[in-house]
């Protein structure tokens, strides 16, 4: 099951229908607030994707409060069940949701133009393998290894770090990046 | 018996300091007047600054307007003499207050007080400043969004640190004594607690042995500290954030507080990084100049797959 939530609505909303741009640490803890709220009450979605197609300016308080929290919450241990994408981000949005990233030491996938990227704090390894995952998913452990030409100790403690990072998901098939529809990429 | 103290001619961030040092050995009680008759020019940075000193004294100074009337009538535009009359004593023939309607003005001085306030200076500002910005300075599209994030962070300060309330204001003009070339210049000044005195605030805070206006400035701009850094690691990237937009567009960035002013000065600009043992003056005042691209304005860069990022993989 899977869910997109418009920031650009629960900005309106919740905050004021006159907003358009996602400035100010109040205005990203109450939009947060919001879509925490809404991903509780679908009982946890497998993926939740966070639109930021409506939203022109964001600033660093705002994608700290909104992009860096959520993602910590779906991190943690005890944290929100399912996985985080987002869509929608333009050129103006990235330097401050990647300079958040990199303070947090995360990382996020988000979709654009029916592509996956990967943005934020990770590792060349941590990358090849996710691009592996992105270009051959569902895979195993094994073919990832034998794309990489790795051993499949290493390879399969990278994708089990990249799972457990949120940034890929593993389902009877095999290990593929939340939000893919089998046979799209 | 009232002291006089002389607003320069020309009043700019340098020349504001003429004006601190005239005004910080008077004890609060002493009847001033800030005498602007002679005034002909004023930057952003200097007249929110004149609403600063109005809101560090506790007496309410006087104060004289320029007696030039296209002095008078700009100031009046821009928004100054219809906030000064809140705060000051007015002398001078108060000209009837009337919208700005200046093209060089992107953000007539405008009060910040509470979070509302920063949707509104963003909220207006954005479709002029694509225009000047993009249209006038030849600069990358891409700055327009930049330059309303970096105002955000600049007035979300004063809403989080300052204690009270500040003043900010944006606006074009040729920068000829230094660069000979047009600057938008963007001024946020406020008279409260100081950056000393918010950091100090923090649960986490120890001094060192040098632990001063200057070291505080250094904190919070060059290592992105802050007071609410203590249990959020997400804090602080605001300052951070307004030092890399001025510095991906050649720009420069100036912080005063207390007795210290640091400047991020580029190539074009020999300030000296820190300056200590200035005349106190409350509060936090920064400024920040975007000068004009020289040349054809830069393509924009694609917008697909890895190339969209900044960091590429860490090591």
């Amino acid at each position: 099951m899977s869910r997109c939530i418009d920031v650009g609505t629960v900005l309106r909303g919740t905050v004021c229908d006159l907003y358009s741009n996602l400035v100010t640490r109040p205005t990203g803890a109450a939009v947060r607030t919001a879509i925490e709220q809404q991903v509780r009450e679908l009982a946890a979605p497998d993926v939740t994707t966070i639109d930021f197609s409506q939203v022109n300016l964001l600033d660093f308080s705002c994608a700290d409060e909104i992009v860096a929290k959520l993602l910590l919450r779906y991190t943690a241990d005890d944290g929100l069940r399912g996985y985080l994408t987002f869509r929608g981000l333009h050129e103006g949005h990235l330097d401050p949701i990647e300079t958040v990233l990199e303070r947090h030491a995360l990382a996020l996938v988000s979709w654009h133009e029916g592509e996956a990227e990967l943005f934020g704090y990770v590792d060349d390894d941590e990358r090849a393998h996710w691009e592996v995952v992105r270009a051959h998913g569902p895979i195993r452990a094994p073919a990832v290894a034998e794309v990489l030409a790795v051993s499949e100790s290493a390879a399969h403690a990278h994708l089990v770090r990249l799972e457990r990072r949120r940034l890929i998901m593993l389902r009877d098939e095999g290990y593929t990046v939340p939000g893919a529809v089998r046979g799209s990429s | 018996m009232t002291t006089v103290i002389s607003v320069p001619p020309s009043l700019d961030e340098a020349s504001f300091e003429q004006v601190i040092e005239q005004l910080a050995p008077l004890p609060d009680g002493e009847k001033i007047l800030i005498d602007a008759r002679h005034a002909r020019w004023a930057s952003p940075y200097g007249l929110t600054a004149l609403l600063c000193v109005a809101q560090a004294r506790r007496d309410r100074l006087a104060f004289a307007l320029p007696e030039h009337a296209d002095t008078l009538s700009y100031w009046s535009r821009i928004g100054f003499v219809r906030h000064a009359a809140e705060l000051y004593e007015m002398h001078g023939t108060v000209p009837r207050a009337r919208d700005a309607h200046e093209s060089d003005v992107l953000l007539e001085i405008t009060p910040i007080t509470q979070s509302d306030d920063v949707h509104g200076v963003v909220g207006r500002i954005q479709q002029k400043a694509a225009d000047i910005l993009h249209g006038q300075l030849n600069l990358d599209t891409a700055i327009t969004g930049a330059f309303g994030m970096t105002l955000s962070e600049a007035c979300q300060n004063i809403v989080e640190h300052a204690g009270r309330g500040g003043w900010v204001a944006v606006q074009k003009y040729t920068y000829t004594k230094r660069l000979g070339r047009k600057v938008v210049v963007i001024a946020v000044c406020d008279a409260g607690i100081g950056f000393r005195k918010s950091l100090e605030s923090s649960p986490g805070h120890r001094s060192s042995d040098r632990w001063d206006d200057g070291q505080a400035l250094e904190d919070a701009v060059l290592r992105a500290t802050s007071r609410f850094r203590h249990g959020d690691k997400g804090r602080g990237q605001g300052l951070a954030g307004i030092r890399r937009f001025v510095s991906r567009w050649h720009g420069k960035l100036t912080v005063r507080s207390g007795t210290a002013r640091l400047a991020i000065a580029p190539e074009w600009d020999a300030d000296l990084p820190l300056t200590e043992g200035l005349p106190f003056f409350p509060g936090a005042q920064m400024q920040i100049v975007i000068p004009e691209r020289l040349g054809d304005a830069p393509v924009r860069a694609g917008s697909r797959g890895a190339s969209r990022s900044r960091l590429g993989s860490r090591p």
